[in-house]
């Protein structure tokens, strides 16, 4: 008999609405889907058309003006503002469209930052950066700053800070916005293993078909309802 | 959470060299400028307090002649006082502890082949504790001197200097008009007076001798009178004015044919000199502690921009917003400590070098060291977590989009 593994993530009836009664802005008008753990989900559509509000409401950043959002069946609307950064410390990695790494700060310091939150020793936390970074593909420029390192490269450090930590969920909001198709393809390449060999479920927003294709599912965005699904 | 707090903390400013030196300056200027400044201030007035107070302000000096405004000339009808006179003083006064009678007249003093026309001045050991005036070497009278009227003097330090230069007077024979008077000691530096005369040139010799060998008569010009303190000034003024009334047989009504002098124009403006020097003082410290307190708001609300989107990547990632508070209060509370320590030992040792270099009086204020360590620091923290907090409540992808 197959035990039942609840989707990692579910929206049920979800709208997001900005301002009050009649002027009131709808991101979001009523958005059901699921994801299953280990999937390789792509969020397409124009700009406006509620992508990034869900992409938000996926990453606890946000929360549902009404519905339901599940998170490991958790309804994250019924949390605190604390209680969902935990949420995000333990099982969500980010990645940015614009990078958004320390300036200043060592490629191995920002990795271990969300190691530092989580509270492990600092020889653990070095270990760890240091094999994110490797994995990465970038263990040589682990001492530079994202000043000295080039956008494919910064946008890889992201990536290494968003899975150091072994995440359930790894969410990347237009990660290729600001790289070439080269530097874009290669970071799909590291997005598409780690779903394969660590089992890390990955959800991307993007507008690039190109890029989406490296997804195992499309959810498709319009007017702040789902427009079309494709496998 | 406290250590993890401490540890970002201290990496931040490390990594922020710049913006760590600038916020830290900004409170080492403020606390050393009022701490300088005051300590300074105090140095001054400890040193005015004093020159005025060395002018004896406890100091009665009665006169014969009608009091009046301007210079004193004396005239026929001026009558001196007489050694009853003092005796009864002595006697009847309270509240006084030093009486001393004094004559005086302009003669040349010569040594060697100097000479040098000056004030000798006849009186009793009671003339150098109503001036308050101690010798910076040998002594005052001894009491055979004073009561065999000896050729002896005690001389002030120009006529040292103008008749011995850098030689040692002590046991030297200078020669007064027709008799020659030993030197028995030099009275330390006193100065100008309140009215520019030259303290310091002056000859002191016993009153007997003084009679006997220059003005040739018992006639006494001055007495120099002290009260026990400075309270004691007016009682003792009055209890003076009505014994010498009755001796001088001055009917009521009449005018007085002497007067009785005392100090309080200069006590008046001691206090007054006094009180302008701290308001000053206390004006010049709030006027540095309000620009080192808006320097310091200035460089942390400068890098709000900055910090707020570093804000924001914290909290993605899953930072709770008391963790991201405790690190910028950490940091604050770090940099702004530092700063005010830095800033007590700049101020403290500009102070000092700047008194020792002018001479004055080291006075250590230890409240204004407080206030203004205080006063920096809390300044520091303030504007150093406040803006931090405001970043903190925002939404994180506010906080990340935040140009």
């Amino acid at each position: 008999m197959e035990t039942y593994i609840p989707p990692v993530i579910g929206f049920k009836g979800v709208t997001k609405s900005y301002g009050e009664g009649e002027a009131a802005a709808y991101a979001l008008r009523g958005v059901d889907f699921e994801i299953a753990r280990g999937e390789f989900v792509a969020i397409m559509g124009p700009s406006g058309s509620g992508k990034s509000t869900a992409m938000n409401i996926i990453g606890c950043l946000d929360t549902p003006s009404t519905g339901q959002y599940l998170f490991e069946g958790i309804d994250v609307g019924t949390l605190s503002r604390d209680q969902r950064a935990l949420l995000r410390r333990n099982y969500i990695g980010f990645i940015f469209q614009g990078f958004n790494l320390l300036g200043k700060t060592s490629a191995v310091e920002n990795v271990e930052l969300p190691l530092l939150y989580r509270g492990f020793p600092a020889d653990v936390r070095r270990a760890k950066a240091l094999e994110a970074l490797k994995s990465v593909g970038l263990e040589h420029v682990a001492h530079h700053t994202p000043g000295e390192l080039s956008g494919g490269q910064q946008q890889r450090v992201a990536i290494a800070r968003a899975i150091v930590t072994d995440p359930l969920v790894l969410l990347a909001d237009e990660p290729t916005g600001n790289l070439d198709t080269a530097k874009s393809i290669e970071v799909m390449e590291l997005l598409q293993s780690f779903n394969r060999d660590k089992g890390i479920t990955v959800i991307m927003v993007t507008h690039e078909i190109d890029m989406a294709a490296f997804a195992s599912r499309k959810i498709h965005f319009r007017d702040g309802m789902i427009d079309k699904v494709e496998q | 959470m406290i250590w993890n707090a401490f540890i970002l903390a201290l990496r931040e400013i490390r990594r922020s060299a710049m913006r760590s030196i600038l916020t830290t300056l900004g409170i080492v200027i403020g606390v050393a400028s009022v701490i300088a400044m005051v300590m300074l201030g105090d140095a001054t007035t400890a040193y005015v307090t004093n020159s005025i107070s060395k002018l004896g302000t406890n100091m009665l000096v009665i006169q014969p002649g009608q009091d009046r405004h301007g210079p004193r000339i004396a005239d026929a009808n001026t009558k001196p006082f007489t050694h009853t006179d003092i005796e009864t003083i002595k006697r009847e006064i309270p509240d006084i502890h030093a009486v001393a009678p004094i004559s005086t007249q302009g003669m040349k003093a010569v040594y060697g082949n100097q000479n040098y026309s000056t004030t000798v001045a006849g009186s009793n050991n009671d003339y150098f504790v109503v001036k308050d005036w101690e010798t910076s070497s040998g002594r005052v009278f001894s009491a055979a001197e004073l009561q065999g009227g000896k050729a002896v003097c005690v001389i002030g330090s120009t006529v040292h200097r103008e008749l011995f230069g850098d030689q040692d007077p002590l046991d030297s024979s200078i020669r007064l008009g027709n008799f020659s008077c030993h030197v028995i000691g030099v009275l330390e530096t006193k100065g100008a007076s309140m009215f520019g005369m030259d303290q310091d040139d002056l000859i002191v010799v016993p009153l007997g001798m003084f009679e006997r060998r220059i003005s040739g008569n018992r006639d006494i010009s001055v007495i120099m009178v002290s009260a026990t303190s400075s309270s004691m000034i007016e009682n003792a003024k009055s209890s003076l004015t009505a014994l010498l009334q009755e001796r001088r047989r001055i009917q009521s009504g009449d005018e007085n044919d002497f007067n009785v002098r005392d100090m309080r124009e200069i006590v008046q403006t001691l206090s007054s000199t006094t009180k302008m020097l701290t308001i000053l003082l206390g004006a010049v410290a709030a006027i540095s502690l309000l620009v080192g307190g808006i320097g310091i708001m200035n460089i942390m609300l400068v890098s709000v921009t900055e910090r707020t989107r570093e804000i924001g990547i914290r909290l993605a990632i899953g930072a709770l917003e008391r963790e991201v508070l405790l690190q910028f209060l950490v940091e604050a509370i770090v940099l702004s400590s530092l700063g005010g320590v830095i800033g007590v030992i700049l101020g403290v040792s500009v102070g000092i070098g700047v008194s020792l270099f002018f001479d004055l009086p080291l006075v250590f204020n230890t409240s204004i060291v407080i206030i203004a360590f205080l006063f920096s620091t809390l300044v520091g923290v303030v504007f150093g977590y406040f803006p931090a907090r405001k970043a903190a409540r925002l939404n994180p992808i506010d906080a990340l989009r935040y140009e």
